[in-house]
């Protein structure tokens, strides 16, 4: 889509659009071609040298184990940070939509955990699962569980997904309940009128009706679990027990600013932005078939 | 209603009432544990309901007198440092976009279209994703520790001048063809016309920038060095470094109180143009 009527100046357009190329030269496409080219070279922690060693970094990278973990534990992550995420708002959007009074109320009760910070979020609930104060550690305890994530592997993913989860809720609550408040009313009635009870109508009328809203809130939440949560995981486990926490954005930040492997970082990132390209390119193929839905 | 089902009905009132006791219940815990001396929030299990000292924990909290083994900067300070940090990228993130939207749209010029894709890749870069070099440039400039390299590297968004262009699209083409037979050149047009248009646009990105500014993490963490620059989320990140049993988490609690209420603020009072900013930025 094109403006008819244009207006005509040499320098203004420049001059307007300025600051934006300003700051997207220096703070992006500086940095990211510096990262491309710090992922073919080999720099001392101090850096006092620096050598071409070509992908050298990619090889090294593929070939660590703990890097391939850092892989498995990310896609893991996000998985579980999709899937309950997805089905959890899913059931508070339908039943939200069936209520005729109070949906207003639900509505606000449940969408402000999205103007939590993801760190602050993170350390509410390692507050909740603290071994030596956590009230819900505690209830775990009198259960006859040993709740501990400061030890156990599973036990710490759990907690940041949990906490992942709790944070993007409502955010897909919200995309949810658009959705089947846009399905018309008749198509419902129809399949009522044909004998479908609440269960089947769901089914066979809303559900399938709502997979542009599903497909595309997968995507959203793939991205939030890769990309945003960070914070949490290191207000809450900072990687650990072990390296059983370390989803690749938190590696990058360790080894770049911990560890102090520049090259090995930037290749890191390199491979990040590689994941997000394919991942946009996906959201936007699918925002294209959305709007011939 | 398609039909009356009161034991639906029931069900989902109660599935929905279930979903905000799960979702509110960390900050209910939160709250009370924010009430009650750190002696009383160690020994488990914590009491679970509000307790006496808000005052006292909200005061200590707020001027840095508290005696946690971790950080015990004065959280006052911190929240006008996320609150002028997160303005500063709002409005700079909206004035911006305003302007590099209005150019793409307005005007037709020479590499148009690569400046739009120079402008739209940058959605591919997070700064998750380029955070060493980013960081090399920022300290390069000296910009660290400061409000500038807090802010400016945030500032540049794809998003928002993506829906300032679809809705400059929008605007009907006789808008421009009347201010200009009223002798009204682009920048008065821009003032007088499209900006009092964008408004609810305006206040629908206000929303989304200024949690998204709030709530930073990685980037303070990485350009703050010194006390004093610290925003809040990251000053209670620091307060549970001490280890488990040394935190007072009386103190941490109210600070978590206090660093979401702002957001939350924005969001409650601001519901209809958040879900609008919400819908928009993603299409």
């Amino acid at each position: 889509m094109e403006k008819r009527v244009r207006f005509r100046s040499r320098w203004l357009p420049w001059a307007l659009l300025a600051p934006q190329l300003a700051i997207i030269g220096v703070f992006f496409f500086w940095p990211a071609s510096q990262a491309l080219l710090q992922s073919l070279q080999q720099q001392d922690p101090f850096g006092m040298s620096t050598e071409w060693v070509g992908l050298e970094n990619f090889r090294v990278l593929f070939a660590d184990e703990s890097y391939l973990e850092s892989f498995q534990t990310t896609a893991v992550f996000s998985l579980l940070v999709a899937g309950f995420g997805i089905a959890i708002s899913l059931l508070l959007a339908v039943f939200a939509d069936r209520v005729a009074r109070g949906a207003m109320f639900y509505k606000t009760l449940l969408i402000w955990p999205y103007a939590v910070a993801p760190a602050v979020a993170g350390v509410l609930w390692v507050f909740m699962f603290s071994p030596g104060v956590g009230v819900v550690a505690w209830a775990l305890r009198e259960v006859g569980w040993d709740w501990n994530h400061l030890l156990d592997a599973r036990e710490a993913m759990a907690l940041i997904v949990m906490a992942a989860v709790w944070k993007q809720i409502s955010y897909n609550f919200l995309f949810f309940l658009a959705g089947l408040q846009s399905i018309p009313k008749s198509l419902i009635e129809a399949a009522a009128i044909d004998g479908a009870g609440p269960w089947r109508r769901f089914w066979s009328v809303q559900f399938p009706m709502l997979s542009p809203t599903t497909f595309f809130l997968l995507v959203i939440n793939i991205v939030y679990a890769f990309f945003d949560t960070f914070a949490i995981v290191d207000a809450a486990t900072q990687g650990g027990p072990g390296k059983a926490t370390a989803i690749l954005v938190y590696k990058v930040y360790y080894d770049g600013f911990k560890a102090l492997d520049l090259g090995g970082s930037a290749a890191q990132s390199v491979v990040l932005m590689v994941i997000v390209i394919a991942l946009t390119v996906v959201q936007f193929r699918f925002v294209e078939k959305k709007v011939q839905y | 209603m398609v039909e009356r089902r009161p034991s639906l009905a029931v069900l989902a009132h109660l599935v929905l009432a279930l979903g905000v006791a799960i979702v509110a219940f960390p900050i209910y815990l939160t709250f009370v544990a924010s009430t009650h001396t750190a002696q009383e929030i160690v020994q488990a299990p914590m009491p679970l309901l509000p307790g006496p000292h808000l005052v006292e924990n909200y005061t200590a909290a707020l001027t840095g007198t508290g005696e946690g083994a971790g950080s015990n900067a004065p959280v006052g300070r911190m929240m006008m440092v996320s609150l002028v940090s997160a303005l500063v990228i709002t409005f700079g993130k909206i004035a911006i976009s305003l302007l590099s939207a209005f150019a793409v749209v307005y005007f037709r010029f020479p590499l148009r279209e690569l400046c739009f894709w120079a402008i739209f890749v940058t959605l591919m870069l997070p700064v998750e994703v380029r955070i060493g070099p980013t960081y090399k440039v920022v300290s390069d400039l000296g910009m660290l520790n400061s409000y500038a390299g807090l802010t400016v590297p945030l500032i540049a968004s794809a998003t928002a001048t993506f829906l300032f262009r679809q809705f400059f699209l929008t605007v009907p083409d006789e808008l421009v063809e009347a201010a200009r037979i009223d002798g009204a050149g682009p920048m008065r047009f821009f003032r007088d016309v499209l900006l009092p248009l964008s408004k609810t646009s305006i206040a629908a990105l206000f929303v989304i920038q200024f949690i998204y500014g709030w709530n930073q993490y990685l980037w303070p963490l990485l350009v703050t060095t010194s006390e004093d620059m610290y925003p809040v989320v990251i000053g209670i990140k620091r307060m549970i470094a001490g280890g488990d049993a040394a935190v007072g988490w009386n103190l941490v609690m109210a600070t978590a109180i206090l660093a979401m209420l702002p957001p939350a603020i924005v969001v409650v009072l601001m519901q209809k143009w958040f879900v609008k900013g919400l819908v928009d930025t993603e299409k």
